[in-house]
């Protein structure tokens, strides 16, 4: 019974960070086809982000969102100053995005060195039977699924959120409408980066400050998302399902190598299966 | 960090290598002229491993600093050429050669992963230099052309296994890096935990970027085992240590570790993380000798940096000290001389007399066991005098074969 | 003429005598210079020349079958460690090379097949072919236990398979190639690859590649079976990225797995970016860019070499998107055309200013 529950907090825990770290880049994709490739670095700067807060003296969870509107406003700059001169052209966005990782790990290396002190956030453990899980880890899936359902939330009973919807269906016809497209561009640029600020601020006291900690999740995050097709926030959460429970049971069954290799193999897989994404056909939804 | 320069002056050769030489007052002063004798120094300054590299590096220079203040080798000026290898295998082929072609070093004090070294030792050969690998490796190098002043696995871990066995139990759970030397350690940590009548009951490696060791911490809690040790390795595997003291802890079972300090994690965690960690190694800053301290009070000031300083640095340190007395022996710097006179070379180092044990090229040493501590250092625990490299000594004999040119692996 | 890729159109023709010509000098310059330089230079040049190769390999399936693969360091890496397994085993390496370029021909058919007949294409293919390369070499780094053997050599995962033997004089088997040896094998090996893949632009193949690049649907519509074509260039791609592995092999006498890893991969990208896809000496130009650039970095100091890799990167997208050889390229048409027209209307006999 212990091992059950083991099981289904292995899956869940895999399967939350898999929409913790691709929920921004999925949104970024579904409405501007723009892949950013520096997601990783993104991570990587909202933990940064929570640390020096931290370190000014905000308690934890204030941190977690001040690393959230830091990297949004990241974000927005990146976003003015790079990518709106890019859109359309999906190769030069990856390539660009590919530059910008680069320049932000050796920015960060540079200034505050190979590795930094980590942020804390204990807040106990919960028992079952011999085994025992770190109460903030439930914490962190938690609020996977409350981003998550934050942002559908925003998407569908808000105006923003209808503008938005309407502009990634038909751009033109949105602005045809009188809706300054591009304003909204860098408003969901912005809100994709904030929400990967937040993942990597969450994500820091678990795995440790340094400039090089958001390579590991760029590749999850990417096939992810283009797992997940066009819809963002459907096709996330089906891709970060599928892929979480196939990382959850292999990991624990066997080693962490074999989970991964077979998550990406899935992806593969699913690609081969349906070229345009889980949700590349779906007419309707988000 | 800096490389500050006081008293040095920077120049760039026409290879566009910084090159690193007292300034001339300093050595008329001294008594050092003539002829400089050129050594490399081949390090990662930059990339994912120059955490293990950035102390080494300014060690290397202060010691040849040092030397030349003391009047130089023979008389003559150490001149010092620095390569950074960016933490990329392709450039340590590159810049070994350029070394030891162009630069004609006498000595290359050189490379942290193996796989760095492996791919400089046939470079060696080819051009008949001497490469110092100042490096922890999985031991079994058997070539004259190669010495390493740092600790091999049996050095280590024969006194450290028998003290973790009787300090927390005879149930050991293995943790590991996964390529060549956390798999080697861990068989003798195997080994040493069931010659000390223990048994392991489980051994996991992991790749060098995992930083999710959930389901591994489930399984340690499964096996029930009395000690968990660690040879992880790298930036990414510390989460390790974060993880198990939010889900297990350290009060509930004990952690031993070969690997925990070498990149100065302690560092970087809280008191909490990090602290009650047992290992051992050939020096550490808290050591309670006066070279020790008087190592580190240098090397601070030098460095001008005032954080841990660490076993790496003094392996670069040392490093150097024992090849300058192995060129006064030989009253020549020529790589040849100088190998024909490495056995029995010693130098009083920081962590206590190092010897060159000629049949290995490997050195013998004092291990100090120590645990971490909730101040970002160790507390001192026992000192072991004048270990013998036992495992590369099994299965090399320099004196026998002095033209073995090969890297053992023992059957355990 | 058009002056924004006049070579481009070029290249589906027999190419000029000024192309013969230059080709010429760079052959004999290329073969005379290690009678002037030290060894240490054979060994930076030999390495810029196997890393063009790889790039050529990719700049071909991107530039030409308009396919961008983040995978070519997949054959890479079964090249280089095809060429050591066999050679450690066997002692012989005349035929662990012709091996070393096979089994990347068969895993590139298997692969593109998979992909291509699957129709895979564009942002998908990219990311299939960046997954597999991740996949490749997760697996790899993962058999560093000593059970982990193939014949005699251990694979040694993460550490990578060292001391790799040099290549022996197919003729003479003791003699082997030393570093200079390496340099005009991976000169001749590179400089044969450009004059092969440019011959075949001109063939029927080539330039229904390039038809396929231009517009897949009318080429389909003009009944060709666009697949078998790309397939075609994949595997082409994929057998010059396994001799270049192997050469790596030679070059180092060393392979590892992150000759597979995505640094390794996107590093590729960029050179071909830097040189610009659009002409075959592109990749090649970019490879010798940025290689020098990292080297001389690396020497020079200047702290982490990725930040001004990242910032290189980002300009020459947005300002150069399509490299230096077109972006001189264009200049250079520009410039000749401005001066012939200023000649033409000033000093022309057929004056018609009266």
């Amino acid at each position: 019974m212990n091992e059950l529950i083991i099981y289904l907090y292995q899956i869940a825990f895999s399967l939350g960070l898999f929409i913790l770290i691709s929920l921004g880049l999925a949104i970024i994709f579904g409405m501007m086809g723009v892949i950013n490739l520096a997601q990783g670095e993104f991570i990587m700067l909202g933990a940064y982000f929570c640390l020096f807060s931290m370190q000014a003296g905000f308690p934890f969870w204030a941190s977690v969102i001040l690393a959230s509107l830091g990297v949004g406003v990241f974000g927005i700059i990146v976003e003015r100053l790079l990518i709106r001169f890019l859109y359309g052209r999906i190769m030069d966005t990856l390539l660009a995005t590919w530059g910008l990782s680069l320049f932000m790990v050796g920015l960060v290396t540079t200034v505050f060195g190979p590795s930094e002190a980590g942020v804390e956030a204990q807040l106990g453990k919960i028992w079952f039977g011999d085994y025992s899980i770190a109460t903030y880890n439930l914490v962190l899936i938690l609020l996977a699924f409350v981003m998550l359902g934050l942002t559908y939330c925003l998407w569908r009973f808000t105006k923003f959120g209808l503008i938005v919807r309407g502009t990634m269906q038909n751009p033109k016809m949105s602005a045809a409408m009188g809706i300054n497209t591009k304003r909204y561009y860098m408003l969901t640029f912005g809100l994709g980066s904030a929400l990967t600020g937040f993942a990597g601020a969450m994500i820091a006291p678990i795995v440790g400050n340094q400039p090089t900690m958001g390579v590991f999740y760029v590749a999850k995050a990417f096939i992810t998302v283009i797992s997940g097709g066009q819809l963002p926030l459907l096709g996330t959460f089906i891709a970060s399902t599928i892929f979480g429970i196939t990382d959850g049971i292999i990991s624990f069954a066997s080693t962490q190598v074999v989970g991964e290799i077979c998550v990406l193999l899935v992806a593969i897989l699913l690609l081969r299966l349906l070229p345009k994404g889980i949700t590349g056909r779906f007419k309707r939804g988000f | 960090m800096s490389l500050l320069m006081n008293r040095r002056k920077f120049f760039h050769t026409a290879t566009g290598a910084l090159v690193m030489a007292s300034s001339a007052s300093v050595l008329k002063a001294a008594g050092a002229d003539g002829e400089p004798i050129r050594i490399a120094n081949i390090l990662d300054r930059t990339g994912g491993l120059n955490i293990y590299s950035l102390k080494q590096i300014q060690a290397v220079s202060m010691a040849v600093e040092e030397i030349n203040a003391a009047g130089g080798l023979l008389g003559r000026p150490i001149e010092l050429v620095f390569y950074d290898s960016q933490s990329n295998n392709q450039m340590n082929s590159q810049y070994m050669t350029q070394a030891l072609v162009r630069d004609k070093a006498a000595a290359v004090f050189a490379g942290v992963t193996s796989s760095s070294r492996e791919v400089m030792r046939p470079i060696a050969k080819k051009f008949r230099g001497l490469l110092f690998y100042n490096s922890m490796y999985e031991g079994g190098v058997c070539d004259k052309r190669h010495v390493c002043v740092a600790q091999v696995p049996a050095q280590q871990l024969a006194p450290l296994v028998p003290a973790v066995v009787e300090s927390y139990g005879k149930k050991a759970f293995i943790i590991g890096a996964d390529y060549v030397y956390p798999h080697t350690t861990a068989k003798w940590i195997q080994k040493y935990t069931r010659e000390a009548g223990g048994e392991d009951i489980g051994v996991e490696f992991f790749p060098l970027d995992v930083s999710n060791f959930g389901p591994v911490i489930s399984r340690i809690q499964a096996a029930k085992p009395d000690v968990v040790w660690s040879v992880l390795v790298g930036s990414a595997n510390n989460a390790f240590y974060r993880q198990y003291e939010s889900t297990v802890g350290k009060a509930n079972i004990p952690l031993a570790s070969c690997m925990f300090g070498i990149g100065r994690e302690q560092v970087y965690m809280s008191a909490d993380e990090a602290a009650g960690i047992m290992n051992t190694t050939p020096f550490h800053d808290d050591l309670p000798t006066d070279k020790a301290q008087e190592f580190v009070r240098n090397f601070k000031a030098y460095s001008g940096e005032d954080d841990y300083v660490g076993d790496y640095a003094e392996y670069g340190y040392r490093g150097v000290n024992i090849w300058a007395n192995a060129v006064k022996k030989a009253g020549d710097p020529n790589p040849d001389a100088v190998i024909a006179a490495l056995d029995g070379v010693q130098f009083d180092s920081p962590g206590g007399m190092v010897t060159i044990d000629g049949q290995t090229n490997h050195a013998v040493m004092d291990i100090h066991r120590v645990i971490t501590n909730r101040n970002q250092s160790w507390d001192h625990i026992e000192t072991y005098s004048q270990i013998q490299p036992l495992d590369t000594q099994a299965v090399c004999d320099l004196n026998a074969n002095p033209n073995d040119n090969k890297q053992y692996f023992l059957e355990l | 003429m058009n002056p924004t890729n006049w070579f481009e159109e070029s290249h589906s023709k027999m190419p000029k005598l000024w192309w013969w010509i230059l080709v010429g000098i760079f052959i004999i310059g290329g073969l005379i210079l290690p009678m002037f330089t030290e060894i240490d230079v054979h060994l930076d040049m030999s390495i810029i020349f196997i890393f063009a190769l790889l790039s050529l390999s990719m700049g071909f399936l991107w530039g030409y079958g308009g396919m961008l693969s983040f995978g070519q360091t997949i054959f890479f890496g079964l090249g280089g460690y095809t060429y050591a397994i066999w050679a450690l085993n066997f002692q012989e390496t005349t035929f662990g090379l012709i091996l070393a370029v096979c089994v990347p021909l068969l895993v590139s058919c298997g692969l593109g097949y998979f992909m291509i007949y699957g129709r895979i294409s564009n942002i998908y293919f990219t990311v299939t072919t960046l997954v597999t390369t991740i996949v490749l070499e997760k697996a790899v780094r993962a058999t560093s236990d000593d059970r982990f053997v193939i014949g005699s050599v251990r694979l040694k995962g993460q550490n990578g398979i060292s001391s790799v033997p040099d290549l022996q004089i197919p003729w003479n088997p003791d003699e082997t190639l030393f570093l200079t040896g390496v340099y005009y094998v991976t000169f001749v090996a590179l400089f044969l690859t450009y004059i092969g893949l440019r011959m075949l632009l001109i063939t029927h193949f080539g330039r229904v590649l390039v038809s396929i690049r231009e517009n897949e649907n009318r080429t389909e519509l003009l009944g060709y079976d666009t697949r078998r074509y790309k397939l075609g260039a994949f595997v082409i791609s994929g057998g010059i990225a396994g001799l270049a592995g192997a050469l790596y092999g030679i070059w180092g006498n060393f392979v590892a797995p992150e000759m597979m890893n995505l640094n390794s991969a996107a590093n590729i990208v960029m050179y071909v970016i830097v040189g610009g896809k659009s002409t075959l000496i592109g990749p090649i130009l970019g490879t010798a860019v940025v290689q020098r650039v990292t080297t001389e970095l690396g020497m020079a100091g200047v702290g982490q070499v990725t930040l001004y890799l990242g910032l290189m990167l980002i300009i020459f997208v947005m300002v150069f998107p399509r490299g230096i050889l077109p972006t001189l390229g264009t200049l250079t048409f520009i410039t000749f055309h401005k001066i012939k027209n200023y000649y033409k209307n000033n000093f022309d006999k057929g004056d018609k200013r009266g």
